[in-house]
């Protein structure tokens, strides 16, 4: 490490004002920050020592989460392609299939992405800003395994221009980040995000896996047959049973499908305290209960326990909903944010036939009314100071 | 029975180098500093020049706004010089000592007949008025405004802070004395937040037991759940440790500002209590108690919260009962200590693996911030060491984008940036919240004035 030190020290100069690779000042930043903690230290006065958390720590905690999600993901678009194919792989081949099929989203999210933001942070001389490795990871688990890689580059690029940067960059943005490039992808290029035939891969990867579909194959997803008020079915037409739903073996955007590897990673999550779990507990909470309501009075033929481990509900309650940035700050008005995106979640869902899922929009939609919870939560503090003053 | 207040918000950072019960005799400094920036928002008038003999109890210099208000030489000897920067700036009075120990007489007083004028005439004029602060903007109290009412600090919560029981040892009288000074001063009543387990007998004020960890102690977290300052009222504040030398002025017709100084931090070998005056050099008052090393020390005058990181030869801050020795950690070199499990790093969050073994382990932390500044990404984080009803966060964005019309809702009256000074800590975006509230502070008053 001293040798890596050392080097680092002597190829400093040449990136500070100044040096020859003054252009890349942000990149050699970034780059030696993520090596080595900054021992930059506290101020003359003020406070003297600090956690060690600082927001690396945080946005590293929230991708060690997502993991769990990924890997049963990438398992699940190997399991649905061979299912679909009509063969039978053993389980590395099914992974492996998976892995090279999500493989190239994952880079080309984190490529376009992380390439805008060394931009970016170049330009306006600060350091790299690291809310975009959770972004990054988000952006290919949200998408259908089909959704063809330019696009993905397109509307990563749209969201991290349009959504962060020209509102300040992290830490300032008004809408989730990773929810803007699926938005963008659904309205701009809807036939590749939803329908019957993005959502299975039967084409190989790099030479590997490919074939045909089966007699009777269809690729449509589960809340797409609740949204047309049919029975649930599998792929090749079999049955689909809350347990498949909740470990994941189900057509569905790559990331989304499993509720349990979902919920491992909001263990993560709310271990650490990294996570509000008040915003997860009240998304379950409001999306669990409208959920019921419609069921019980006849609204769909799906009950809370399908609702919730079906389409992205999950995935949004653990990883969307509790993006401190885009949610509600006091915690009050976090009980409230995520009851809310819940119910509306559930409500687009059932209601809107046009859109079989309802999670991104929820999210979305309560991003916006965020700061107005926040408003009167603070407003209800002053006017209980006000009323102590003149008591 | 006393009223008692308990606070669950806050922090207590278990840190190594708390003081032991034993005072040391420390080197004498050849000279002292009287250091104008101690005393904030005073703009300093120097009435002694070079070669002047002094006395303890002489005035060196005053408040240009408030010309009533006099700093004083703590001791008899020769001012050496009056050192200035840049356009002028008062950096210190520097002062030689002499062993006549002569001392302006001020009479020796019976507080309980004395006006309420002739208490405030007597400590303006022997320079302890300066330890008497005010809310709102947390500066020298305007002695020109009476206060609703007077809140003492009872105790020091603070990282390795002194202990009162200890330092109040053979002070009672003068604790007692002063408290009864105070009570002159005010219509309303001189509150004194005190621990539960305190030893300290008052009378003829009011005592609340105050429950809970750091920022317990705080001036501003006991008024607050004891009578809350509103907009337009003024309250006093004062650390009982400070009442000891306004005790001492009644009682003995002069001043003493000798004080029971903890040395502490994980860089003192034996951290203890040493008798210092205000204005000492640190590397006297620690002398050869301290961890040799190869690596860099930090030395701050204060606590490790809200103190000032002064060099080895700084000088004591007036108002501090403290020194803390820390390493520095400028010349450590961590690689990729964001990845790592991180078993021994301190962290209120569980994002280091820390908490399932840390127990009542002792931390050493050095003064990296251990991370690049952000905007506030993390939210919650605040609250959970700010016992008041107050948003954090709202008010500082309010004082930090200065829309006095929010900070004044918000609650900027009752704050000091003490106050914030864990937040500033557990801040995963490494904001410097106590400058932005100072700065905040000062420029209201500016505006209100």
């Amino acid at each position: 490490m001293k040798a890596l030190r050392n080097y680092l020290d002597k190829i400093k100069p040449d990136f500070e004002h100044g040096g020859k690779y003054e252009k890349l000042w942000s990149f050699f930043d970034g780059f030696e920050t993520f090596l080595f903690v900054p021992n930059s230290t506290s101020g003359r006065k003020g406070v003297q020592i600090h956690d060690s958390v600082d927001s690396k720590r945080v946005m590293s905690i929230v991708v060690l989460a997502l993991i769990p999600a990924l890997l049963v993901g990438m398992y699940n678009v190997g399991y649905q392609h061979f299912l679909a194919i009509g063969e039978s792989a053993d389980f590395f081949s099914t992974f492996f299939y998976g892995f090279l099929a999500v493989l190239p989203k994952i880079i080309v999210s984190y490529a376009v992405g992380l390439g805008i933001e060394f931009a970016i942070a170049q330009v306006k001389h600060h350091e790299i800003q690291e809310g975009f490795l959770v972004s990054g990871m988000l952006i290919p688990m949200i998408v259908p395994v089909d959704t063809p890689l330019w696009m993905i580059a397109v509307a990563t690029a749209f969201a991290v221009i349009f959504a962060k940067e020209i509102f300040g960059g992290t830490g300032m943005n008004i809408f989730n980040v990773a929810l803007i490039t699926r938005a963008f992808l659904f309205f701009a290029y809807p036939s590749k995000m939803s329908g019957d035939s993005v959502f299975i891969r039967t084409e190989s990867m790099f030479g590997f896996g490919g074939g045909q579909p089966v007699e009777g194959f269809s690729g449509a997803t589960p809340l797409s047959y609740a949204a047309a008020g049919k029975d649930l079915v599998g792929i090749t037409g079999e049955p689909i049973s809350w347990w498949d739903s909740f470990l994941g073996l189900i057509p569905g955007s790559i990331g989304e499908t499993s509720t349990l590897a979902i919920l491992i990673g909001a263990l993560i999550l709310l271990a650490t305290g990294v996570a509000s779990w008040r915003i997860m507990l009240s998304v379950f909470a409001g999306g669990a209960i409208m959920a019921q309501i419609v069921y019980m009075a006849g609204g769909s033929t799906l009950d809370m326990g399908y609702q919730i481990t079906l389409g992205g509900f999950a995935f949004a309650a653990v990883f969307m909903a509790t993006d401190p940035v885009t949610g509600c700050r006091t915690n009050i008005g976090k009980y409230i944010y995520g009851f809310l995106i819940g119910v509306i979640a559930i409500i687009i869902r059932v209601f809107n036939l046009g859109y079989p899922e309802g999670a991104m929009l929820a999210v979305l939609l309560m991003n916006i009314f965020a700061p107005l919870i926040d408003f009167y939560v603070v407003d209800a503090n002053i006017k209980r100071r006000l009323k102590r003053a003149n008591a | 029975m006393t009223n008692v207040v308990k606070l669950k918000k806050g922090l207590d950072i278990n840190l190594k180098g708390k003081p032991q019960e034993k005072c040391l005799e420390p080197l004498q400094s050849d000279t002292y500093v009287m250091i104008p920036d101690n005393f904030h928002g005073v703009i300093p008038k120097v009435i002694v020049k070079a070669g002047d003999k002094v006395l303890a109890g002489t005035p060196l210099m005053f408040d240009k706004n408030h010309p009533e208000v006099k700093f004083v030489s703590p001791f008899s000897g020769e001012v050496v010089s009056v050192d200035r920067g840049e356009r002028r700036k008062v950096l210190g009075i520097v002062i030689k000592k002499d062993v006549q120990n002569g001392c302006v007489d001020f009479g020796k007083k019976n507080v309980s007949s004395m006006s309420a004028e002739e208490v405030k005439a007597l400590m303006l004029e022997s320079g302890v008025w300066p330890f008497i602060k005010q809310r709102p903007y947390d500066v020298i109290a305007d002695p020109a405004v009476a206060p609703r009412d007077i809140f003492v600090t009872g105790f020091d919560s603070a990282p390795l802070a002194p202990s009162i029981d200890y330092v109040a040892k053979g002070e009672e009288a003068n604790i007692q004395t002063a408290l009864d000074a105070l009570c002159k001063l005010t219509q309303g009543k001189v509150y004194v937040g005190l621990r539960q387990d305190s030893s300290l007998k008052l009378k003829n004020v009011e005592c609340v037991t105050i429950e809970g960890p750091h920022p317990a102690g705080n001036a501003g977290i006991q008024a607050h759940n004891i009578k809350p300052v509103n907009k337009g009222q003024t309250i006093w504040t004062l650390s009982i440790f400070d009442l000891i030398i306004i005790g001492r002025l009644f009682n003995n017709g002069s001043v003493d500002f000798s004080r029971i100084v903890a040395v502490t931090g994980s860089e003192i070998q034996t951290p203890c209590y040493v008798k210092a005056y205000p204005g000492a050099k640190l590397s006297d008052l620690i002398g050869s108690n301290i961890v040799k090393s190869d690596y860099k020390q930090r030395f701050i005058s204060g606590n490790v919260l809200t103190g000032e990181s002064v060099g080895n030869d700084g000088r004591i801050n007036f108002y501090h009962n403290q020194i803390t020795v820390i390493p520095d950690g400028s010349d450590e070199h961590e690689f990729v200590g964001w990845a790592l499990p991180g078993l021994a790093k301190y962290s209120t969050t569980r994002t280091y693996l820390t908490w399932l073994f840390g127990g009542n382990k002792q931390y050493t932390i050095d003064a990296r911030l251990r991370g690049g500044k952000r905007a506030l990404i993390v939210s919650g984080q605040f609250e959970e060491v700010f016992p008041m009803d107050i948003y954090p966060e709202f008010l500082y964005k309010a004082t930090l984008a200065f829309e006095i019309d929010k900070m004044e809702n918000l609650g900027i009256y009752e704050v000091a940036p003490e106050d914030f000074a864990l937040c500033e800590f557990v801040d995963v975006s490494k904001t410097e919240l106590q400058k932005v509230m100072r700065q905040g502070l000062d420029a209201l008053l500016k505006e209100m004035n």
